[in-house]
């Protein structure tokens, strides 16, 4: 009878005890973070394996995510004799969702995944341990340029991502269904607020990088070191990143857009 | 790899970053349109601005000379007080100029149409309009003609 409780009771403890200890290796990555300033050099090595060579990922993604948009939208508004609207259409799903959205998802596959590896095998093989022996702090030296790169990077991936698939909107809605190219950039400019959407999309594109990164050097740094306890942070800052993006992401459009 | 293509590489990251923001902003959105906001305000009542928006365009035939800033009901005159700002350069509109409210295209946005009049004196900052007229509401003009065609 009690078995089930004392079960749900440690596993809630678990939880708590997890979150609570991310929350603390967040305020020491926090309170350690002027080494980024001190040594940029750390930063710029991590920028170009986690931005980088993420670039063709995303710019990839954009512009096949930009024509099927130009697709998807032209036969929906040919319907009703609206496609002069279709830059609209695809810019303002790109700034407002899409280009945040699945560029923080292709991040955390890509960039956030290869940083909790590394992380945490440098756990597993004890170098982590050996810097502090040698009373180098790991925090310092290892996870804040990798998440200061990682913060850095989305905002600047999800802007590569969303302009890419105007583009590529472009190319299937002007050059393939012919629309009108003046009708496409207009209608555009009419209807997206560089204040409220593009700002907006910014601002998600720098929360969703906050939470990736955080969440990837966590998992990292807390992995069980053994070759299956690595496997199953890898695998858990996949599923939790994509996780908090989609739920932050309603979160944040119920308060950027709601009031409409 | 060495350090100077990595700092290269990054390099063309973040300027390639820069570069997809500044197409967001300039491109994509209507950043050019919030520089030039020097111009003069001016107000008018509507008994029934339609679906006027904020940002709305205001124009003189046709040419677009400044846009809708606030939108608000006047409690005391039982209509719709509507501002706009005038660029500055449009500073010649006479006072008895008229205000209407039209759309564009049979769904399009509504905009407010200026018609200049003949007077000397020019609309000031913080003038306001006299002559305007209301938004066309469509069943507002087929009651009207559902009741000229019963009562005859």
């Amino acid at each position: 009878m009690l078995g089930p409780l004392q079960r749900l009771g440690r596993w809630g403890l678990g939880v708590f005890e997890r979150l609570g200890r991310g929350h603390l290796f967040l305020l020491r990555i926090l309170l350690s973070l002027g080494v980024a300033v001190t040594r940029p050099r750390l930063v710029i090595k991590e920028l170009y394996s986690v931005g980088v060579l993420s670039l063709l990922i995303i710019a990839v993604s954009g512009l096949f995510v930009g024509m099927v948009l130009g697709y998807q939208g032209y036969i929906t508004l040919v319907k009703f004799g609206a496609e002069e609207a279709l830059g609209s259409v695809v810019a303002l799903s790109l700034v407002r969702e899409l280009g945040p959205v699945v560029t923080a998802l292709l991040f955390a596959g890509r960039a956030g995944s290869a940083l909790t590896a590394e992380i945490g095998l440098m756990k597993t093989t004890e170098q982590l341990s050996g810097m502090e022996m040698m009373a180098v702090d790991p925090v310092k030296r290892v996870i804040v340029p990798r998440f200061v790169a990682a913060f850095i990077s989305l905002p600047l991936l999800a802007a590569i991502f969303s302009a890419v698939a105007v583009m590529g909107g472009y190319f299937i809605g002007v050059g393939l269904l012919g629309v009108d190219a003046g009708s496409y950039w207009s209608q555009m400019q009419a209807n997206v607020d560089f204040y409220k959407d593009v700002m907006n999309g910014i601002i998600k594109s720098l929360v969703f990088g906050f939470v990736v990164a955080w969440i990837a050097v966590f998992e990292g740094h807390d992995t069980v070191p053994t070759s299956e306890g690595m496997s199953r942070s890898t695998t858990r800052t996949v599923v939790h990143s994509a996780l908090a993006v989609l739920a932050l992401d309603f979160i944040l459009t119920g308060l950027m857009f709601g009031d409409i | 790899m060495t350090t100077r293509t990595i700092e290269i590489a990054v390099g063309i990251f973040v300027a390639l970053g820069l570069a997809g923001l500044f197409m967001l902003a300039m491109q994509v959105s209507n950043i050019s349109e919030y520089r030039n906001t020097d111009g003069y305000t001016v107000h008018a009542y509507f008994n029934n601005i339609g679906g006027l928006k904020v940002r709305a365009p205001v124009t003189v035939s046709g040419v677009r000379v400044g846009r809708v800033t606030a939108i608000r009901y006047d409690p005391e005159r039982y209509q719709a007080r509507v501002e706009m700002t005038i660029s500055a350069n449009h500073d010649y509109l006479p006072a008895d100029t008229q205000a209407s409210i039209y759309t564009a295209g049979l769904l399009g946005e509504q905009y407010i149409a200026l018609e200049p009049g003949g007077e000397d004196d020019v609309l000031v900052h913080g003038s306001e309009i006299y002559y305007t007229q209301s938004a066309f509401v469509l069943e507002e003009i087929i009651g009207r003609i559902m009741v000229n065609m019963t009562t005859h």
